[in-house]
């Protein structure tokens, strides 16, 4: 009962992207992959959620090969959310939701009263219960991002991966968005961005560099000034955050004459 | 104390479910309001469509009242019309069978079927520009149709020559968009609009080349005419294919409303709930692209009505395909019969092409509905 990435390696319009990564999530973590640009992260999520299919290696969804499931059987184990997506037509917010519900319905088949009461339910738990009847058009980006998280939830599926899908937010919505996840306790792989988001909600990290799986560990392995320094490029003091109880991130810029002060005394 | 604390608590259980239900109740209403509309207009069409139908056929240059109009058409059928006594003369009868109601009848399903095409076009590309003239249907069914018209090709199928060279055209254009739109077995939307504009230009060139070197000038002028849409070729043979496969298309395209309605939120979520993307897609190009074939072997390529009848249904009953479907099925069938009725009057004896008053009719009507700041056209 787990998601294991087993050796895969995965193209784009033939230039390889990611090579020979493994990967493991087990039931009940929360798993972040972070990098910097262009190492891959996306990619690695993509081939996960079945866009980018791996060139070689294997992927296990429960012990079952992903790309020999259907793509609905696949949807009715897997949710996804990712960045802000694009609405090009109008749907209202229970419309969108109950999309959920496709992986398991037949061709043909009506939304139930049953479908309706998850779908109601999925919005209450992202907060956004009186918004049914909205258009996702007049929605604000958090808001937004906040249905698509209902729709995952309406899925009723036991993975969840995120790909980036704080970009495009605020700080308030970001952790309003982080929190509403975390609390859901499910199975989650998320590509992150921010680090210091990725040391507060991850139990365990995979750091990707230029396509290759650099390191892997709990954040307060992983998240080093020796290894951010290697692999992110930029200069960091890194305390144990006194009301968090967790790894905190300072960036030091190296316009600021202070931070060489300050490396000096590290030497 | 504890008895009214629990008392309290109790009260506001019920106060918060009290809310919640109330607002279950008004989120449902407002949800109700796009399929109270439906509702309606799935009742209010068919009687609409029936009498745009009977309008159409009494009115002409010989008006013929509604009675009599209906008892020639029962008379017609088998069975039905044997007791009838007919009072009614030779013309007559042969004017309403033979001439107006095979017309009419050939309106709606045209105007039905470019609108369910409409629908599934731009449901594909999920771009609200696409009519089904996009892909090339209407540039390569003209290069066929001139080529009939002006020079007499494909002489041996006698009377279906116009329709089957408008459809091999409007065929072989398709295959050509498709392969060009196809990379590395996967077919882009963009690539896929661009390829068939592209296509479209070169075939406009082709057509043009074609009309320039015709031997007369008659020629020409009917070349002009059936480029701008036309229903005179309507009579009782010509009607089975296209109605077949305007219902199996609309058959199909509703049984698929749910994968349509995902399509539009974007390819990779349509994948990640549930869809085989590509296999759909594929389909739905051949399926769209055969209807609007058939339809423009008929009738000529009626601009207008595939491009604007899905953002009117849209508009009033929301994007959910099972409703989006069927209602513009039959609004684009009277919408059509009305363009028709109105071709056939304006300038009676003589006729304008159907293309130039559906434009004519429906480009103000748009205009306005660009206006509205309500609805987004699928942009923002």
């Amino acid at each position: 009962m787990s998601i294991a990435v087993e050796g895969i390696s995965t193209s784009i319009q033939e230039k390889k992207i990611i090579s020979d990564i493994h990967l493991k999530v087990k039931p009940g973590q929360f798993v972040g992959v972070i990098g910097p640009n262009g190492s891959g992260k996306s990619t690695l999520l993509k081939s996960i959620y079945r866009i980018n299919k791996p060139d070689c290696g294997r992927i296990l969804l429960d012990s079952e090969n992903l790309y020999e499931m259907s793509a609905k059987k696949t949807a009715q184990k897997m949710a996804v959310v990712s960045q802000e997506s694009q609405h090009t037509f109008e749907f209202s917010v229970i419309e969108i939701v109950l999309m959920g519900r496709a992986p398991h319905k037949k061709v043909m088949e009506t939304d139930s009263v049953e479908d309706m009461q998850i779908a109601q339910e999925a919005l209450e738990k992202v907060g956004l219960e009186s918004y049914g009847d909205r258009l996702i058009s007049t929605l604000s980006g958090g808001e937004k991002q906040r249905v698509m998280v209902a729709r995952a939830l309406a899925q009723q599926a036991k993975y969840l991966v995120l790909d980036e899908p704080t970009n495009h937010l605020d700080i308030h919505h970001q952790l309003q968005l982080m929190d509403l996840v975390k609390k859901l306790n499910i199975t989650v792989i998320a590509a992150l961005h921010d680090l210091n988001i990725a040391s507060v909600y991850c139990d365990y990290i995979y750091v990707l560099n230029q396509g290759q799986m650099a390191i892997a560990g709990r954040p307060e392995e992983v998240l080093t000034e020796k290894i951010l320094q290697e692999i992110f490029r930029v200069h960091t003091h890194i305390i144990k955050h006194p009301i968090t109880g967790k790894t905190h991130i300072t960036f030091l810029p190296e316009s600021m004459p202070s931070i060489t002060k300050y490396e000096g005394e590290l030497v | 104390m504890g008895v009214k604390n629990l008392a309290f608590a109790r009260e506001t259980d019920e106060l918060v479910e009290s809310t919640q239900v109330r607002k279950m109740k008004s989120s449902e209403k407002k949800q109700n309001m796009h399929q109270k509309r439906f509702k309606v207009l799935l009742l209010i069409l068919p009687l609409g469509l029936f009498l745009s139908l009977t309008f159409s056929v009494m009115l002409g240059p010989v008006p013929i009242d509604m009675v009599t109009v209906w008892k020639i058409v029962l008379s017609n059928i088998p069975f039905l019309g044997d007791e009838m006594t007919t009072y009614w003369t030779t013309a007559q009868q042969n004017i309403i069978w033979e001439l107006r109601l095979p017309r009419a009848l050939l309106g709606g399903i045209v105007g039905a079927g470019l609108a369910i095409a409409g629908v599934g076009i731009q449901a594909l590309v999920r771009n609200s520009l696409a009519d089904p003239y996009i892909l090339g249907v209407s540039s390569g069914a003209s290069v066929g149709a001139t080529l009939v018209i002006l020079f007499g090709a494909l002489q041996f199928f006698g009377q279906y020559a116009l329709s089957i060279a408008a459809f091999l055209g409007a065929f072989l254009s398709v295959v050509f968009v498709y392969t060009f739109a196809r990379v590395s077995g996967q077919i882009s939307t963009i690539r896929l609009l661009l390829a068939g504009i592209a296509i479209s230009m070169i075939l406009g060139a082709v057509t043009n080349v074609i009309v320039l070197s015709a031997p007369e000038e008659e020629g020409i002028r009917s070349a002009m005419y059936w480029m701008m849409g036309s229903l005179t070729g309507a009579n009782w043979t010509v009607l089975p294919i296209p109605a077949t496969a305007v219902v199996v298309v609309f058959t199909f395209l509703l049984y698929q409303s749910r994968t349509l309605n995902l399509i539009l939120m974007g390819e990779d979520t349509a994948a990640t709930l549930g869809i085989n993307v590509d296999a759909f897609r594929k389909i739905l190009i051949v399926v769209t692209s055969l209807l609007t074939g058939v339809l423009v072997a008929v009738s000529g390529a009626i601009g207008f009505i595939g491009l604007m009848i899905p953002h009117m249904i849209r508009l009033l009953v929301g994007s959910d395909h099972k409703r989006v479907m069927p209602i513009s099925a039959l609004f684009g069938a009277v919408f059509m019969v009305w363009a028709d009725i109105v071709a056939r009057l304006v300038v009676a004896p003589e006729e304008l092409p159907i293309g130039v008053v559906t434009a004519l009719c429906g480009g103000p009507f748009f205009i306005w509905l660009l206006r509205r700041s309500s609805y987004s056209f699928g942009g923002r």
